[in-house]
């Protein structure tokens, strides 16, 4: 299905939609836009698997571009990418707009892990994504951002992530930088020259008996347990792949992908 | 509204503890990213825009009268690291004694009532500010003055920086303060849902590093 019309000199508005159910199934699969949504083979028994695969890159600016997942009661979601999201410019100065919309119901399961976020020199990008998730619901959610390709200068990223569990605030953290943001992004406060940053957020009403410990993870990475239920792990690393072997190690030990 | 009463909140000898926090910035220095007039300015600026631009916002909307309850709530949801939680309500709870003394008043009374060890402390400013007779607007601009005067009068002591220099780094930043503070009342006369909730991530990582140190000069 496609609502994308886009107008001479305007960008492209698309919502991917997904729906996972408690049996395997997948009630809504429904790709649009720059987003391919696959059902690819889980290595895992009893998960049901989504990977995103960028059919252009996107989101170029101007584009209003959003994917809504809906994790019933009981079910179990793995949704992945194939590759890097690359925030480009477009051909207005408008930015781009990239909404991702995450339901998540009792007893369900979200593994959402995704690849890159590259904030292309040039670009101007406003991610916004909002999770609701049911006081029994688990998730496991990753972001990262890269500022710049290899070699040049960031864009401008605008990045918020708010998750509301039972209605009620659980994490909300937004994030500025880039030649758009406000000042002192990259100084000793914020990101201290490095290019990289991510979070690894895992929610899971275990905790609320037994919080995760604050961990350090070397110098520029920590494992903290929220308020509620949750751990997030926040690191910034000067490239992607330092990025990508902090998260993963502290994913294996904070959620481990095993069987139900 | 009362000019003095906001210099009365805003000044750094009000006895509410702030003296003993740096800001992130004893981690800072010690790390090597702040070791210079320059280096402070940044990590102002960096801070300002941050947790400051979100503190102003959650203090502004106490001060519009938001309901604190919700806005403790979303100071949580902000705070990632246990250690600035734990400082925060700290804070919280010696601001609402001076407060309670300094404005009488039937919502401190309330608040400190309803969190016994201490809401967090942006909630009690805006809280204490509306007990003054101080609108958002002001509200905000002394959450961030304070952002930014805490770690500028740190450096001083660690790094033995010249105070004059440190002074003319605040001097600097007053447009962005100004800015700041606009912002977050704009967004606190709008609800809770509008409030920012910007976020810096290395004194999200700092600050539980520097919990850990055996010695420290600041309480966080």
């Amino acid at each position: 299905m496609s609502s994308a019309a886009p107008a001479a000199g305007t960008g492209v508005t698309a919502t991917a939609r997904i729906t996972a159910g408690a049996d395997g199934s997948l009630p809504v699969l429904e790709s649009d836009g720059p987003f391919a949504l696959r059902r690819t083979r889980c290595a895992v028994p009893g998960w049901t698997r989504v990977t995103v695969v960028g059919a252009m890159s996107a989101p170029l600016g101007g584009d209003r571009l959003a994917i809504e997942t809906e994790v019933r009661d009981g079910a179990r979601l793995l949704v992945d990418a194939a590759a890097a999201t690359l925030a480009l410019p477009g051909r207005t100065a408008d930015p781009a707009a990239y909404a991702l919309r995450l339901r998540v119901g009792a007893d369900a399961v979200l593994r959402w892990l995704p690849e890159q976020l590259v904030s292309v020199h040039g670009s101007v990008l406003r991610a916004r994504t909002t999770v609701e998730l049911d006081p029994a619901a688990r998730l496991v959610l990753r972001e990262e951002q890269v500022l710049g390709r290899h070699g040049e200068p960031p864009g401008t990223l605008f990045s918020r992530l708010t998750v509301r569990r039972a209605g009620r605030p659980l994490l909300d953290q937004e994030l500025a930088c880039g030649p758009g943001a406000p000042g002192g992004w990259d100084g000793g406060a914020v990101l201290g020259g490095h290019r990289t940053t991510g979070q690894l957020l895992v929610v899971d009403p275990r905790f609320d008996t037994a919080p995760a410990p604050v961990r350090l993870l070397g110098d520029h990475a920590v494992v903290t347990p929220l308020a509620g239920p949750a751990a997030l792990v926040t690191a910034v690393a000067p490239d992607a792949l330092a990025l990508r072997r902090i998260l993963d190690a502290a994913l294996a030990d904070l959620a481990p992908f095993t069987a139900p | 509204m009362s000019r003095s009463a906001l210099l009365v909140l805003a000044d750094g000898r009000f006895p509410a503890g702030g003296h003993a926090h740096s800001g992130g910035a004893e981690a800072a220095v010690k790390a090597g990213r702040l070791t210079d007039a320059a280096g402070l300015e940044a990590f102002c600026r960096g801070r300002l825009h941050t947790v400051g631009l979100t503190a102003a916002g959650l203090a502004a909307g106490a001060a519009a009268g938001l309901d604190p309850h919700e806005l403790d709530a979303v100071a949580d949801a902000q705070n990632p690291s246990p250690a600035l939680r734990a400082a925060s309500r700290r804070l919280g709870r010696q601001l609402m004694r001076a407060a309670r003394a300094a404005w009488p008043d039937p919502g401190l009374d309330a608040l400190a009532a309803a969190f016994p060890r201490g809401a967090h402390q942006p909630v009690v400013l805006g809280t204490a500010a509306r007990a003054a007779g101080l609108g958002p607007e002001d509200t905000a601009h002394c959450v961030a003055y304070e952002t930014v005067g805490g770690p500028a009068t740190a450096v001083v002591r660690l790094l033995g920086l010249d105070p004059y220099q440190a002074t003319a780094v605040l001097a600097r930043l007053a447009p962005e303060m100004d800015e700041v503070a606009a912002r977050a009342a704009t967004a606190a006369r709008q609800g809770v849902d509008a409030l920012p909730a910007a976020s810096a991530p290395l004194l999200d990582i700092t600050a539980e590093q520097h919990a850990a140190w055996p010695v420290r000069l600041f309480a966080s």
